[in-house]
């Protein structure tokens, strides 16, 4: 009998029952909640009568909606100015109250985005089951956890039942390898790794990324590349474990100790896929071909190296995706065939769950220190992902460095990712941005995103429009 | 939960690929706190021509002509065609919220994005997946014949179109059994109440620490 893959690895070991239908009963460890995609939830198991099936499984914070300035979180959720907002999430808070739920709360100094919040405390372990009303959950796969977006009813469901129904999902294997070239990040690797596969390739699949690329790869940043996941349309990521992962979790609030710690690290060590086990799908990329990557159109499948040029869409010859490619260049405003360096920029903006972590910071602040942004830049955000990330770089002083080169040092929260607070881009302006999703009107109405890694998006703001980061001096 | 059984309705074609969450519901209208109202924004930014604000009356707002579902043959569709990877991007169920409240009780595309997918069979949407070959068909035969209509019928798992051809179309048995009878599906979860629990009494000796997690 061929050997199991990490993912029915972790399948198996949740495996409640399976049902007569063909579908599995699959156990949830851990379930996080955010303000947005949880009232309705709350909502249905009052009007159900419903309690939560084990309350400490779960966790929340407000992070979708939250501003980001000083001036209104210095107020706590009474400083929340858009009235809806505010609502959503005091509904957030006193449903968590009312159900017995552990709440981060927005004045709490440990708040921040739920995937980043959760790695960092040690709530995120690996070999659990996660799940989160969110599609970017995936995130979490990094420590070896089986970890995927559901929606409210499921959001709903896995309160009331601790469980979610199931088909198991078939098995990728996307390996990387070789070793990546200076100044090519883990964002620059999920990127190629979309654009290669396209925005549904990984449909109906849980990739396991591995190869050496990806193994030589911090734990944050495998976070960056399976939190993508879902944009190659997988709804989870995995990553083995392996030193650094335990390494990473030890000693985190809410990691075992002691005796317990053993026990756990020893089952965690066998989270990784059997040397003969079989996947249904296997790619392969090299290393050494992956330059840095901007996205040009309004899918992360359309992606480019930085010494690129936009794609012709009239050199197709599938015509549903020449369409496509018509649509986008034509939201985004661009000619077909102009170098990406040439595309001019009006917002830089780094953060979210993808890039906010202390690594990311780091890298962007490398780039920026003793610079200036560019005089076409009309405002370049930065956002840490929580309350500690924001405190750690204080400690370092990116704040600082941040500051006098211009950029703007703001609050933890989702921010311009999705843009339902204030942190909007114009109607036409295009947008360096660390996020994960260039759709039409993602980070404001009829703004034009560009997705780049930390370190590019830094380059972009000095010189207000894209330059290839290997060719830029770090301070 | 809402059942489905059957519809026979006039079709909306979508002619645009990987449409996302993000561009049948627009994040703005994400603040409400209930699960009915995002109809009069679905597809907002496609359209009207203006910014949708979240709470504000729709009624006269400028349309943008050029959208297909604002064309006056389009007036009170309850099918769509679309292309593929419809439904990709972020996991709100706000999407399939607004479809339903539109009015829309039926989606059929070459694929659909697995998240979007399991939303929709939670409201009571049924999602059918055709070949290309057959979805270019329908959409040129919507196009070319103003007032057409497609009968959907569940339990056959068929469509017919104006000209009596049947289509067939395959559905997974557990997804047609609960849209067929409406299942509420955490009653249906719960009553394996006794085996979660056995489960989960077995995983805490073998995972005490998954139980244990208090903070420091």
């Amino acid at each position: 009998m061929a050997g199991l893959t990490l993912y029915d690895k972790l399948w198996e070991s949740h495996l409640v029952k399976n049902l007569d239908d063909g579908t599995s009963l699959i156990y949830i460890d851990l379930h996080f909640l955010h303000e947005v995609t949880s009232p309705q939830a709350f909502e249905g198991l009052r009007l159900a009568g419903r309690k939560p099936w084990r309350a400490g499984a779960n966790m929340a914070t407000p992070d979708h909606n939250v501003p980001t300035t000083k001036d209104e979180r210095s107020r706590g959720v009474e400083g929340i100015l858009d009235p809806t907002s505010k609502i959503q999430v005091k509904s957030l808070d006193s449903n968590c109250l009312e159900f017995g739920i552990s709440e981060f709360q927005i004045d709490d100094p440990r708040h921040g985005i739920v995937h980043v919040i959760g790695p960092e405390q040690g709530r995120t372990l690996p070999g659990m089951t996660i799940v989160c009303g969110d599609s970017h959950t995936s995130t979490h796969g990094a420590l070896g956890a089986l970890a995927h977006g559901i929606g409210t009813s499921e959001v709903e469901h896995v309160l009331a039942t601790q469980c979610l129904v199931q088909k198991k999902a078939k098995n990728m294997l996307i390996k990387v390898n070789g070793r990546l070239n200076p100044g090519v990040t883990a964002k620059d690797v999920v990127l190629a790794i979309i654009g290669h596969i396209g925005t549904a390739g990984g449909t109906g699949y849980t990739i396991e990324f591995g190869g050496e690329a990806i193994q030589s790869l911090s734990v944050e940043g495998r976070m960056t590349v399976c939190n993508m996941a879902i944009e190659a349309g997988a709804r989870a990521g995995i990553v083995a474990v392996d030193e650094k992962t335990i390494e990473y979790v030890k000693g985190r609030p809410f990691a075992p100790t002691g005796a317990t710690w053993d026990m756990a690290e020893a089952a965690w060590r066998d989270l990784v896929s059997d040397a003969d086990a079989v996947f249904d799908a296997l790619v392969e990329l090299e290393a050494s071909d992956i330059v840095p990557q901007v996205s040009w159109g309004t899918s992360p499948e359309m992606v480019a190296p930085v010494t690129g040029n936009v794609p012709d869409p009239a050199s197709m010859s599938n015509e549903s995706k020449r369409n496509n490619y018509q649509q986008a260049l034509k939201y985004m405003g661009l000619q077909a065939g102009i170098p990406i360096q040439s595309i001019q920029l009006d917002r830089v903006f780094i953060g979210s769950c993808t890039n906010s972590r202390i690594e990311d910071l780091r890298a962007a602040a490398a780039v920026v220190k003793g610079r200036k942004v560019a005089a076409n830049i009309k405002e370049a955000l930065v956002v840490p992902g929580s309350g500690l990330v924001k405190a750690q770089a204080e400690l370092e002083g990116l704040d600082k460095i941040f500051t006098e080169a211009g950029l703007q040092w703001r609050e933890p929260g989702c921010s311009m990712c999705l843009a339902m607070n204030a942190d909007q881009l114009g109607e036409g302006e295009h947008c360096a941005s660390t996020s994960n999703r260039n759709f039409e009107g993602r980070q404001g109405f009829g703004g034009r995103t560009h997705l780049v890694s930390p370190a590019m998006a830094a380059a972009a703001a000095v010189h207000g429009h894209f330059v290839d980061i290997r060719e830029v001096e770090l301070n | 939960m809402k059942k489905f059984i059957s519809e026979d309705g006039l079709v909306l074609p979508l002619d645009r690929a990987n449409v996302d969450t993000d561009y049948i519901i627009p994040k703005q209208f994400l603040k409400s706190i209930k699960r009915t109202g995002f109809g009069k924004n679905l597809f907002d930014e496609a359209r009207y021509l203006d910014k949708g604000l979240p709470d504000a009356d729709c009624s006269g707002r400028p349309i943008n002509p050029d959208f297909v579902m604002n064309q006056p043959r389009y007036k009170g569709v309850s099918i769509l065609l679309a292309r593929e990877n419809f439904g990709c991007g972020s996991s709100r169920e706000h999407a399939p919220w607004a479809l339903d409240d539109y009015g829309f009780r039926c989606v059929i595309a070459p694929s659909f994005a697995d998240i979007f997918f399991n939303n929709c069979v939670k409201n009571g949407i049924l999602l059918i997946v055709l070949k290309d070959k057959i979805v270019e068909k329908l959409f040129s035969e919507t196009a070319a014949n103003e007032g057409y209509r497609l009968a959907v019928d569940l339990p056959s798992q068929t469509i017919t179109t104006p000209s009596g051809e049947t289509i067939a179309f395959e559905i997974e048995e557990s997804r047609k059994n609960i849209l067929l009878n409406g299942l509420d599906d955490i009653s249906l979860t719960l009553q394996n109440k006794e085996d979660i629990q056995a489960y989960e009494t077995g995983w805490q000796q073998k995972s005490p620490w998954l139980f244990s997690q208090l903070g420091s």
